[in-house]
């Protein structure tokens, strides 16, 4: 009686992102049902578990944009053996970054305070909202990343094949239409 | 790739490239020479219609074991070129990591995405990432032209646009200023704005931008997604084809 064949544990987390990387992860359509015979989910949206426990995987969407984005990732690189930055945001901070050439407290007044239509604006400082950072951040900044899946998103077959790839233990090689920046 | 191809028994002297015998005439470039016999290298300052300038390197080869420039290097008989050693495409990688650290390459809100050389040689050569923490580097654009949009962030100031302007437009609208990794791209006008130069959408340095920098106003995005320059065939097969460089300046239709 063999034992069953161990799973791989993957955990998966949005953060300065916009959920598209997860949307166009999901477009791999019924072949997730055969990644489930390989994988099994610790936190992740789709589980909705809030702590990443020790994972073989860790895939993270978007860049860092607040203090959380940078405590959810650093506790993604502590328990996950191998890390992806997935998408454009992970990447390189895509469509978030391009604020990083306008000062934060200027972003904050023009949207909260003095933006048009604004009236008795505020700029929101409930202990409970994460700080944002003065930058926005590409993960590889603050962590080491072991796999770069650009795109935004990156296709559901570049997914597919950077996952299959990697599930059967070979280097993920991406060819042409599979890589892609936009 | 306007030199002719020598005809196969021509005694055209040879050079060795990755094992293969490359013909070549007296003065051509190692880069021409490879081009025109369909060995692509990856290049992005090259353009076959003006002399070859050798500042982006990423057509960097070995020539006899030395690193070195195909675009500029004079192709010998005899010379072994190595351009797909990991040596090389890895010093190459590199080269195009420079690039998009240095500027602002969103690709995805990029009207050239799709058609740009600097995404294309990335594609080709493999590059996931930056590797190095990006600049972010602050450069407005320019509107001030009715017809013409600067976008700054993506110039890799490979000069063509300066070339293109100053040689065949007879112009001299652009140039670059300052120094170093403060070295950018200005326009020739008292104001410093585009719309106070000479500038013409017929000039020829609106069509030699290999990235997204010069774009044509009110045609951004108009060819969709599939139809693009690098859309159907990697750089690799485009660039051997004879047709136009990419430009930013479609025609109409």
């Amino acid at each position: 009686m063999a034992a069953e064949k161990k799973k791989l544990r993957v955990a998966t987390a949005s953060l300065a992102g916009c959920f598209g990387c997860h949307m166009s992860l999901l477009d791999i359509d019924e072949r997730i049902v055969a990644l489930l015979e390989l994988v099994e989910l610790d936190r992740t949206p789709l589980t909705d578990l809030k702590r990443v426990g020790p994972c073989d995987l860790g895939i993270v969407e978007g860049g860092l944009c607040n203090a959380e984005n940078v405590h959810v990732l650093q506790a993604f690189r502590k328990n996950c053996k191998v890390l992806v930055a997935l998408g454009a945001c992970a990447v390189n901070g895509g469509l978030p970054a391009q604020r990083n050439h306008l000062d934060i407290r200027d972003c904050l007044q023009t949207v909260y305070l003095t933006g048009h239509r604004v009236r008795r604006g505020f700029i929101p400082n409930d202990p409970e909202l994460p700080l944002p950072l003065d930058k926005v951040h590409p993960l590889h900044d603050v962590v080491r990343i072991d796999y770069f899946l650009p795109g935004c998103p990156p296709p559901a077959d570049a997914i597919w094949q950077f996952l299959t790839d990697l599930i059967a233990g070979r280097t993920p090689q991406l060819g042409h239409g599979l890589i892609h920046y936009d | 790739m306007s030199e002719p191809t020598p005809a196969p028994g021509d005694t055209a002297p040879t050079f060795s490239l990755d094992g293969h015998d490359v013909p070549f005439e007296t003065g051509q470039t190692v880069l021409a020479a490879a081009l025109a016999a369909g060995h692509y290298i990856p290049h992005l300052c090259y353009h076959p219609e003006f002399a070859p300038h050798g500042s982006c390197r990423v057509c960097t080869v070995k020539i006899d074991g030395r690193p070195t420039a195909s675009c500029t290097a004079a192709a010998r008989a005899g010379a072994e070129v190595d351009s797909r050693s990991d040596e090389v495409l890895e010093m190459r990688r590199r080269l195009v990591q420079f690039l998009f650290t240095e500027g602002n390459h969103f690709c995805p809100s990029c009207e050239q995405s799709g058609s740009c050389m600097l995404q294309a040689v990335g594609y080709a050569l493999g590059v996931t990432n930056a590797h190095f923490s990006p600049l972010f580097p602050d450069r407005p654009v320019d509107a001030s032209h009715p017809d013409v949009l600067l976008d700054f962030n993506r110039c890799i100031l490979c000069e063509l646009c300066i070339r293109a302007s100053a040689e065949v437009d007879g112009k001299h609208v652009f140039d670059l200023s300052g120094r170093g990794i403060d070295k950018h791209l200005i326009v020739n006008a008292e104001s410093g704005r585009l719309a106070d130069t000479a500038l013409a959408v017929e000039d020829k340095a609106m069509s030699v931008c290999p990235v997204g920098v010069i774009l044509r106003k009110r045609r951004g995005f108009r060819v969709p997604i599939g139809e693009r320059r690098y859309d159907a065939a990697p750089i690799s097969v485009v660039a051997l084809q004879k047709k136009p460089r990419p430009s930013a300046a479609p025609k109409e239709g």
